[in-house]
């Protein structure tokens, strides 16, 4: 039977993609920044987006919870349009879009815990009970439940960053969105952030990380697309992207950041 | 040397005036209850409407705030007090006073907090709304307290401002700290209730301004 020679596809090939960028524009004035970007990520994939400055990756990623507006084409999460939201129901498809930031953006003025309970209860209604167990749980997590009373100026920017992570997942969404989370730390703390996302591939969490990271990328991604001038240029599995590119603009970035130049 | 002593710091006129005083005491301190209260929400709300990308409401907030940061705060109540009642508009001495007040303090307190809001990075706002917060949780969970930990001695200077500024209510006869402390100089021929408004002035004032010093030099440091 023919069926049989075929690799037996994983449960991810069938199911259908938990975050879905269909013909994704974005404009700010005159400007095209992104170009009918087409992109899905199936449930637990983790998918690693790489690309030159200026290429539009965090644009991309804010389209994906309207923290930019989409100029067209539509995204969905889990099959619910995210882009027909409004008001209300757009922030509460935003509960279900961890964002991690390059700058951890914690909040200066309230604890370490605080920051984990504070969109648990306002946003999402929990009880400050409930809350507060889930921030230690998610602390517990990320390794810092230690420091649950400090303040975020009282952290490495490392820890900072993990607290941001478990701010996220506190809320228990559906895909975790990731722009450049270790760009803005100091070269020893990038491990400590790259085992909590490691942890979290592993746990099932679904992904789109835009880093530059490539060795990250070699060791945990499913699925790694370049994008360079606002569009897509090649997309697939890390050994191919990374062994085998084709397009000769991945290949001119890619020595030139084996050179260090990125 | 006794005549001086006797013409300013006569304490047997300062008791007999200070009843007086303490009833010119609690207007003053009504009237700055009423005008910071009124002008820290008018003030806030006058920001966020200078902030805003809506036109409709942009434009008349910052309008407004420039229009009464100009306006001298005495010519306006002279304005109101006087003017106004040509139009019918016949109103007593404390609430014309609280109008025209309340117009220039939350014009300079809209301009404080529009300071404040804008000295705390995009990014704060974007994390609280990308967690689910909507516009409002953000601007009061995360945004504003910030803000207003930003220009905390600026919001304190204003306030110094406005306890300042409610003693040229004295002009429109409002029988507030420093017209009753006149009142009490015409009726003693001694300018010993002066003295004594003016101490009280600045135990009220002395303690806000050291504070605000201190307050700048914290933020410097850190
Ligand atoms: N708010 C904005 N207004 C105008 N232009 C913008 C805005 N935000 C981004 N751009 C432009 O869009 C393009 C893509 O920017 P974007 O930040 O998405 O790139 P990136 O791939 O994330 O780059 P980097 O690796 O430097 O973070 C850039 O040319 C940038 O100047
Ligand atoms: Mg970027």
């Amino acid at each position: 039977m023919t069926a049989a020679i075929s690799p037996t596809p994983s449960a991810k090939v069938h199911a259908r993609p938990m975050l879905e960028i269909n013909k994704l524009g974005k404009s700010f004035g005159t400007t095209e920044v992104l170009t009918s970007i087409d992109l899905s990520v199936r449930p637990g994939e983790l998918v690693f987006v790489i690309g030159p400055s200026g290429s539009g990756k965090s644009t991309m990623l804010r389209c994906c919870n309207r923290l930019e507006e989409p100029s067209s084409g539509t995204i969905l999460l889990d099959g619910e349009h995210v882009t027909a939201c409004q008001g209300r129901a757009l922030d509460k498809m935003r509960l279900k879009i961890g964002m991690v930031f390059q700058g951890f953006h914690l909040y200066p003025h309230k604890s370490v815990l605080a920051n984990v309970m504070l969109a648990q209860v306002k946003a999402l209604k929990r009880s400050k009970a409930d809350a507060k167990t889930r921030a230690i749980e998610m602390l517990e997590h990320v390794g810092l439940a230690h420091k649950a009373e400090s303040m975020p100026s009282e952290l490495s920017g490392g820890q900072q960053q993990r607290v941001a992570i478990a701010r996220a997942l506190a809320l228990d969404p559906k895909v975790m969105l990731f722009d450049e989370p270790t760009s803005a730390l100091d070269p020893e703390l990038v491990g400590s952030v790259l085992k909590v996302m490691k942890q979290l591939r592993e746990e099932g969490m679904t992904m789109l990380v835009v880093s530059h990271e490539m060795e990250f990328a070699r060791e945990a991604a499913d699925r790694v697309v370049f994008m360079d001038g606002g569009v897509v240029v090649e997309s697939g599995p890390p050994e191919e992207i990374f062994g085998n590119p084709q397009s000769p603009r991945l290949q001119s970035f890619l020595s030139r950041v084996n050179r260090g130049g990125e | 040397m006794n005549d001086f002593i006797d013409l300013f710091f006569n304490l047997d006129i300062m008791a007999q005036a200070w009843p007086l005083l303490l009833k010119g005491l609690i207007v003053t301190l009504q009237l700055c209850g009423v005008v910071i209260g009124l002008g820290l929400v008018g003030g806030l709300l006058l920001a966020l409407g200078a902030l805003s990308p809506r036109r409709w409401l942009k434009w008349p907030a910052v309008g407004f705030i420039d229009l009464f940061r100009a306006l001298p705060p005495l010519v306006l109540l002279v304005f109101v007090f006087s003017g106004l009642p040509f139009a019918g508009l016949d109103l007593s001495p404390f609430v014309a006073v609280v109008i025209a007040f309340f117009l220039n303090n939350s014009a300079y307190f809209a301009e404080v907090f529009r300071a404040g809001i804008q000295s705390v990075p995009k990014g704060q706002a974007e994390a609280a709304r990308a967690t689910g917060l909507s516009q409002p949780q953000t601007l009061a969970h995360v945004v504003l307290p910030q803000a207003v930990r930003n220009v905390l001695p600026d919001l304190l200077s204003n306030t110094v401002e406005v306890v300042k500024l409610t003693s040229l209510a004295s002009v429109v006869s409002l029988s507030e700290l420093l017209y009753s402390a006149n009142m009490a100089r015409s009726v003693t021929y001694n300018s010993s209730p002066l003295i004594l408004a003016a101490l009280v002035y600045l135990a009220i004032l002395w303690p806000l301004v050291r504070l605000i010093s201190r307050y700048q030099r914290g933020l410097a440091v850190h």
